[in-house]
């Protein structure tokens, strides 16, 4: 069995100034606009204790609870996407010089981040990240730098929200690898800690520099019940037999029409997702036309200008925009990276405005399947 | 020819898939009245040389504008000869139009797969091009004609709107006259002398001269050409696995990281742009896929 130990809420201020001492820039959850964002921390005490979120369809709100529980908000609105594959990046510059022009490559000091409190999900979706972008023929390299500096404090779920769906995805609510550090909270008998299971030698060489004790089976077997219990309380569940087979057979099922009336296209679902990952790339000149920087930006597919080809986009209705998008999480993505597109994280649930739902749209569809 | 970069592409961290490089336009021709050919070559010698397949694509970026996908219109056994063919239509490849000898052009590539002409021995093999898609299949005719021997009937069908919008004239004219090749080429609408065929490419791959239990088809123009011509091939008798077609979608990174290209669970940049037409038929039946 993987070496678990007990810290303290102290302990785990100890464990961020000791990745803070070394050059690490700590991302955690914090409060921002009523609602829980992904970015920079200084102190525990930035985590929002005392906060629980309530999550449904088009719904989002945050109450407060009295307990002292760092963890009992669900994942934040944004995932770590934003830290390691940023939404805006300038790939090149390039100046005009006689007839021609020259071009700069940029490269980026890549920043040394530790995120903090990762929930299982998303850290599902840095592996299938890792799998396009890194062990395909061609890498990332904004990408490949920052994951390599990477240190990962995941946040195992004892609570899940009311769109989580990701037991049903086999991704949670307990991260099973691909942490530094695993940790789950613990309140009982007026005590608060946390478990922490070390899953790799610079983590473990970072839990020898601050205060901590051996984890008891009990705490072990406590915690690990307590993510149990999580795994029962799901929002959301999705039926993934032959999911993808019976929605191969049904890109011309009537019931895209349906959904496509109430997709606005917004793309929201596109932007919270964290295992979308497109992109554009652009040029930016300045005034004088002397100057060009080509930057890649995050791209939704619900753009109309996305599947623009010489004579008119390919996907122009909302209803072929949401199938794409659809198709892609719960079956093409199979086929082209061996995952699932989705890690039942619910945020694509709790974004849409028009309350939009994967796991009912894609039980309808399987409902209604023409073929099966 | 020297070492490429091309090993190192796949291979050394150094190589960056979305870095243009400058290269010098050497020639440019003038094809019809709106397209031309671009012979380009590498810019202050540097050693940037790469082999490439016949149906590979180069992103091509015009400065200041932007970077689209052009297939590759040169002969594979002459890499050294970087050969693009384009049709002005929007707004990068009207600028490319406006580009003289001695300007630059940034290049990247090359991408997607090919055509598969390796193991076609002693098979008939059936060119069907429409408008612009003459360009991709030109690399392929070159290959096959300088391996003539080892296929069986070679047939190019060629369809686009009115004479003065032929493609490469000059060429065709010669392979017209070779013995060992048969060139049909039809327009849409017939004006001035034109006494050739007139109507669409489908009416030729019904009547031309190949043997349809051992024929591979190479398919490339427009979808609806496409789709109707593949009816033709099957009604004769080609079967799907014999048939091949190269696909267009939106395109901006070239590598399988933008999301950009996908056509159902594949990417047309990587999986394509050349297609087997039994992997994908499920798809072109369906719109906006
Ligand atoms: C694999 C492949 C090979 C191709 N080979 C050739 C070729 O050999 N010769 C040729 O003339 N054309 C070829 N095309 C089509 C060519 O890429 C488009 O005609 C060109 O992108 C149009 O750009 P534009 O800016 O002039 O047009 P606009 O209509 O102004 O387009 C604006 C922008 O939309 C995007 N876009 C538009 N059409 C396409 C398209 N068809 N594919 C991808 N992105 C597009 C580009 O970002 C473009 O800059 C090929 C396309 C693909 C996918
Ligand atoms: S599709 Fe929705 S539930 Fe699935 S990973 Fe994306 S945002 Fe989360
Ligand atoms: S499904 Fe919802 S969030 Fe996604 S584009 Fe449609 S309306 Fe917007
Ligand atoms: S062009 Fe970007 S994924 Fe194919």
């Amino acid at each position: 069995m993987a070496h678990q130990v007990r810290l303290t809420l102290d302990a785990l201020q100890s464990l961020i100034d000791e990745l803070q001492s070394r050059e690490y820039i700590v991302i955690g959850p914090k409060i921002e606009n009523r609602k829980v964002v992904y970015d920079e921390i200084a102190k525990i005490d930035d985590l929002p204790a005392g906060w629980s979120d309530e999550q449904e369809a088009a719904t989002y709100r945050l109450h407060k609870t009295g307990s002292p529980a760092l963890f009992d908000i669900t994942h934040s609105m944004n995932a770590w996407i934003h830290h390691l594959y940023p939404s805006k990046a300038t790939l090149l510059k390039a100046s005009r010089e006689n007839s021609g022009f020259t071009v700069e490559r940029m490269k980026e000091a890549p920043p040394k981040y530790a995120l903090f409190g990762i929930r299982p999900c998303d850290l599902e979706a840095m592996k299938k990240y890792d799998r396009i972008l890194l062990k395909d023929t061609f890498h990332d390299e904004i990408y490949k730098n920052r994951r390599e500096k990477t240190f990962i404090i995941s946040a195992n779920c004892t609570r899940p929200s009311g769109t989580c769906f990701c037991a049903s995805m086999d991704s949670g609510p307990k991260a099973t690898s691909g942490y530094d550090l695993a940790l789950t909270e613990i309140i009982r008998d007026g005590d608060h800690y946390f478990i922490a299971d070390i899953g790799s030698e610079s983590a473990q060489e970072l839990i020898n520099k601050i205060p901590q004790a051996e984890a008891s089976a009990d705490d072990i077997a406590y915690a690990n019940s307590l993510i149990e219990k999580a795994r029962e309380q799901m929002g959301r569940t999705l039926n993934t037999g032959n999911l993808k087979e019976i929605l191969y057979k049904n890109y011309e099922n009537t019931h895209w029409d349906t959904v496509g009336d109430r997709c606005l296209t917004c793309g929201n679902c596109t932007l919270v997702c964290p295992t979308c990952f497109c992109t554009t790339i652009q040029d930016y000149t300045d005034l004088t036309g002397s100057n060009v920087e080509r930057i890649r930006q995050w791209d939704s597919c619900y753009n109309n200008e996305f599947s623009y080809i010489h004579g008119g986009s390919v996907r122009t209705s909302s209803y072929a925009r949401y199938r794409h998008w659809l198709m892609h999480k719960l079956a093409t993505y199979h086929d082209q990276f061996d995952t699932s597109g989705c890690v039942g994280c619910g945020r694509c649930i709790t974004w849409c405005p028009a309350a939009i739902d994967i796991t009912e749209e894609a039980s309808a569809i399987r409902q209604h399947s023409i073929t099966v | 020819m020297e070492k490429t970069i091309e090993t190192n592409r796949k291979t050394n961290g150094q190589y960056d898939p979305l870095i243009t490089h400058p290269y010098t336009v050497k020639r440019v021709i003038n094809e019809t009245h709106d397209t031309f050919t671009l012979h380009l070559g590498p810019t202050n010698g540097r050693n940037t040389i790469f082999p490439f397949t016949a149906g590979q694509f180069n992103m091509l970026y015009m400065y200041g504008i932007g970077e689209i996908p052009i297939s590759i219109s040169g002969d594979p056994s002459k890499p050294e000869q970087l050969v693009h063919t384009t049709r002005a239509v929007g707004t990068v490849t009207k600028a490319m139009r406006g580009l003289k000898k001695g300007h630059s052009i940034g290049v990247r590539g090359p991408y997607g797969n090919g055509w598969p002409l390796d193991n076609l021995e002693g098979k008939d093999v059936v060119f069907i091009a429409g408008g612009i898609g003459l360009a991709p299949l030109r690399s392929a005719m070159y290959q096959v004609l300088a391996n003539r021997d080892s296929y069986g009937k070679v047939v190019l069908l060629y369809g686009t709107r009115t004479p003065i919008d032929i493609l490469f004239r000059k060429e065709l004219e010669r392979w017209k006259s070779r013995f060992d090749l048969d060139v049909y080429v039809t327009v849409d609408r017939a004006i001035g002398t034109w006494r050739g065929y007139v109507g669409v490419v489908t009416i030729l791959v019904s009547r031309a001269p190949y043997d349809p239990r051992n024929t591979v088809a190479l398919v490339c123009g427009p979808e609806v050409m496409m789709r109707f011509s593949i009816m033709e091939l099957k009604k004769r008798g080609v079967k799907s696995e014999h048939i091949y077609l190269s696909m267009e979608r939106n395109m901006k990174c070239g590598v399988g990281h933008c999301g950009h290209c996908q056509l159902g669970p594949t990417f047309v940049c990587k999986d394509g742009p050349v297609y087997r037409y039994d992997e994908i038929d499920y798809l072109l039946d369906i719109r906006e896929v």
